[in-house]
């Protein structure tokens, strides 16, 4: 099980903030395919992945990371700190 | 070090005065503060999300990188989250060094890792409409002359 998180205006089109994720993706971009299928407002969100950013346990990194062993993914928008 | 994530407005000048008489054997201490803009006019307020729990872990590994770059002895950073009007102060960072050019240039990284790399987004709410503010290609440019990006 993963906590997938949404912060800003993809946890606004997603409806919630969180989501507890039985999944066996090996990826985040594995994740965000699942999510996808979900209904249309994940395929909403996850439309342009260009306009995300991701963090697996709470570092920042990229689409093709890994998946195992991870306890939390959070998707947001790229951020607007200062 | 001293980070700290919070709702609750600081006081600049309690806050700026602690820090620099906590500092030994340090030449320089530079601040700055970031404030809260009308930008479109018709502000309301200006709603600042942010990630608890990777907020502090971003903000202290940025802060250690600051401190592994430039001879500084300590750094803060105050970054406020919630819902805040217009020319209400949002953040400040602090460094101290034994030379100012130290002290300036880590705090400059230190707001320019910050705008784009620590987990806050600002939410503007205006009379007319509310809108979520877009990262600029500008913060991103800034970070890039620290990175060689």
């Amino acid at each position: 099980m993963i906590d997938v998180l949404y912060f800003a205006w993809v946890r606004e089109r997603i409806g919630h903030p969180k989501d507890r994720v039985d999944t066996q993706a090996a990826t985040v971009m594995e994740l965000v395919e699942e999510l996808r299928s979900r209904e249309e407002r994940y395929a909403a969100a996850f439309e342009d992945l260009s306009a995300l950013r991701v963090a697996v346990d709470q570092e920042l990194t990229e689409f093709d990371a890994p998946l195992k062993g991870a306890r939390e993914v959070a998707f947001f928008p790229p951020m607007t700190g200062g | 070090m001293d980070i700290r994530v919070q709702q609750e407005p600081f006081d600049l000048g309690v806050e700026a005065q602690g820090f620099a008489t906590r500092q030994s054997g340090m030449g320089a201490v530079v601040t700055f503060t970031g404030i809260v803009r009308d930008v479109a006019g018709g502000l309301r307020e200006m709603e600042i999300e942010h990630y608890p729990g990777m907020t502090e872990k971003a903000l202290s590994k940025i802060a250690a990188e600051a401190q592994a770059r430039w001879q500084i002895g300590d750094v803060m950073i105050i970054h406020r989250f919630g819902r805040l009007h217009a020319d209400e102060m949002i953040m400040m960072v602090a460094t101290a060094s034994r030379h100012r050019k130290d002290a300036f240039e880590a705090a400059e990284f230190l707001m320019d890792y910050l705008k784009s790399r620590a987990p806050f987004w600002k939410k503007e709410h205006t009379s007319d409409s509310d809108g979520w503010v877009a990262a600029r290609d500008e913060d991103e440019d800034a970070l890039n002359r620290w990175t060689g990006g």
